[in-house]
């Protein structure tokens, strides 16, 4: 019957389930085996961290069209919560303090998020700037978040998930997986639902929205929320899995700006295209690095791959929003419906 | 934001506005007979002594309109009459200067958006307002909004109540798309139709929510004339499927006069005439509204 099909909800729901199931397999059951210690420390844990963070910040920009650049502030937010969770409450385990650390990036969000009730676009982007500001200041001025260490750089708790221990780049990698799996799903079960489709109504139309019963302000600050507490966890993932420590320092403006363009390059309104544009943040700088010593030798030191990898990046965005606003995703699905065209050509 | 203004409930407040005693005490006792039966039972929505400026600029001058349900009641004038802003003070878009706007009997001042599809209203815009990024079915099923009780924790569960919610708003939707013949682009992007399917589909998102009254800013225009008649038989349709009431507004005075049961003829934001389509027909201050000659105005207020 049509209605059966019809909770099935989005029209492509099948290719997405097929395919996320035939990554998620290999992600699990091939990757571990096959990869080098290189492949998780430098790519696929920061990747992970980042899709995270670029699924929590298309929700709020792609689906419900409000701009942040506080992204790397409700990053930071998480991990630091999740570090004095897992410090200061005894016997909490590690799951409990990372679902904490994300409901406190979530409220921290929804403060921050509160100007977008009356400001919009270009001046909403610039009031979320105050939380990338306020936040670092706060984390590193009061030196409890960080347990008065004297660097302002601490440790990482070991990952333990009931019971079972994730050490070693492989143990790290499986954890992220793990967390960005389950949230990412969630994330889309979301976006497909009655609440998703509100975000999108509000950011294509908020007049009509609300006048066809779109409780507006609500589901602005639930974008703000659910968003922050996606990049809350992400942020955790990104200094427990990834760096293995955690610092203000590393949530600056820079990486707000960097998963704003994730966003955008991997395409805006897509759950897939964080993964993408993720992806080509990530390896692009190590192809870039290989490639600029193997062609230029000496000349192509740290300094000046800096500085090509924020030209080469700067070009890139350019591109996309002129050539392609919808991102890696799109291209990506015309490259697959023009082989599956040629495919039955043949 | 000005909730205080809600006529019925906030006496007070409207004893510390003073400009004009007798209207407001002429006011009062029509707004005291309001909790009881309605003033006139007939009435879906009546508007009282509407005035709109925006700073200088009257867009609306003591303008009355009384609808009856179940009628097709046009308000027409020529451009920059103040049609668009009239619908707009009846959503809550616009919040007017002074009179009130009753909705079933109750007087609101603003109307409070929010809850408008609440009340049974729904309206179309003149500027095409579609979800550009939603499929045409979640266009229309968004009319259902109003209705949604699931919170979204329930809805990424899904929770059966959340279920059958979604399955409900969209099944209702499927019926008002079939009713419109737009079901061959059920699952194209809104954004990608032509103007005119465009126009029909926020016309399905309205008549989704099932109001009791159904605003049309200008849904005809832009259209060809066989356009034009097709959607008029599709509001007239509509009014007797769903028995809604419906308030259109309207350049063409001649798709109008066919359709409607009774027009309200605005110019310079003054209703210059009500009545039967006949009686408008005759009407020598219309003509010469449509006709451009310009209105006598004795106390040379509204230009």
């Amino acid at each position: 019957m049509s209605t059966v099909t019809a909770d099935l909800s989005p029209p492509l729901s099948l290719p997405f389930h097929a395919g996320a199931l035939a990554v998620l397999a290999v992600a699990y059951l091939v990757v571990p085996f096959i990869g080098s210690s290189y492949l998780f420390e430098a790519i696929l844990l920061p990747f992970l961290a980042l899709s995270l963070a670029g699924v929590g910040l298309n929700i709020l920009t792609g689906y419900a069209g409000q701009v942040s650049l506080g992204s790397a502030a409700f990053m930071a937010v998480g991990a630091f919560a999740a570090y004095n969770f897992n410090l200061r409450v005894e016997a909490l385990p590690l799951i409990g303090s990372i679902v904490l650390a994300g409901l406190s990036a979530a409220a921290i969000g929804i403060v921050f998020g509160l100007p977008s009730l009356r400001l919009r676009g270009f001046y909403l982007a610039v009031s979320t700037l105050a939380a990338q500001f306020f936040v670092q200041w706060a984390l590193t001025k009061f030196g409890w978040f960080s347990n008065n260490s004297a660097s302002g750089v601490i440790d990482a708790p070991p990952l333990s998930l009931a019971g079972l221990s994730f050490e070693g780049p492989v143990g790290r990698y499986l954890f992220a997986l793990t967390v960005v799996a389950v949230l990412t799903f969630l994330a889309y079960r979301l976006v497909s639902s009655q609440t998703g489709r509100n975000f999108i109504a509000v950011r294509d139309n908020e007049t009509a929205a609300r006048i066809i019963g779109v409780p507006v302000l609500r589901t602005k600050l639930l974008a703000f929320g659910v968003s922050s507490f996606i990049i809350g966890v992400a942020g955790v993932l990104w200094a427990f899995a990834y760096l293995r420590t955690v610092e203000p320092a590393g949530f600056n403006l820079d990486r707000s700006f960097q998963i704003l363009f994730i966003v955008i390059i991997g395409g805006l309104a897509s759950i897939r295209g964080a993964f993408f544009g993720a992806a080509l943040i990530v390896v692009f700088p190590l192809v870039l690095s290989r490639l600029g010593a193997f062609l230029l030798g000496d000349i192509f030191d740290s300094g000046v791959l800096d500085m090509t990898q924020r030209i080469v990046i700067g070009a890139f965005i350019i591109l996309f929003l002129v050539l392609e606003p919808d991102g890696l995703v799109a291209l990506w699905d015309r490259l697959k419906s023009r082989i599956t065209a040629a495919l039955r050509r043949a | 934001m000005s909730a205080s203004n809600f006529l019925l409930v906030g006496l007070s407040s409207e004893v510390a506005v003073p400009p004009d005693i007798a209207e407001h005490l002429a006011l009062r006792a029509t707004s005291a007979e309001v909790p009881g039966p309605r003033p006139d039972e007939a009435l879906a929505l009546e508007l009282y002594g509407i005035d709109l400026s925006f700073g200088g600029v009257v867009a609306l001058k003591d303008v009355d309109l009384s609808v009856r349900h179940g009628e097709i009641r046009a308000i027409i004038g020529p451009n920059g009459a103040g049609k668009s802003s009239l619908i707009n003070v009846i959503s809550g878009v616009y919040k007017p200067d002074r009179g009130h706007v009753a909705i079933n009997g109750a007087a609101y001042r603003p109307v409070p958006t929010q809850k408008l599809a609440k009340l049974g209203i729904a309206r179309t815009f003149q500027n095409l307002a579609l979800f550009k990024g939603l499929s045409v079915l979640d266009n229309v099923a968004a009319g259902r909004a109003y209705a949604g009780r699931s919170n979204f924790l329930s809805q990424i569960i899904g929770l059966p109540h959340a279920r059958r919610e979604q399955t409900d708003a969209r099944e209702r939707a499927r019926r008002v798309i079939d009713f419109l013949h737009l079901t061959p682009y059920l699952d194209r992007l809104a954004g990608t139709l032509p103007y005119g399917l465009q126009k029909r589909v926020e016309l399905a998102r309205a008549l989704a929510a099932e109001p009791r009254i159904l605003l049309l800013d200008e849904p005809m225009a832009g259209m060809t004339a066989t356009e034009k008649n097709e959607l008029a038989d599709y509001v007239r349709l509509a009014r007797d499927e769903y028995a809604i009431t419906v308030v259109l507004i309207e350049h063409d005075i001649g798709v109008v006069m066919g359709l409607s049961d009774r027009i309200a003829v605005l110019d310079y934001g003054r209703k210059i005439a009500d009545g039967t389509p006949e009686e408008i027909a005759s009407d020598q201050r219309v003509i010469d509204a449509y006709l451009g000659v310009p209105p006598e105005n004795e106390d040379g207020e509204g230009i």
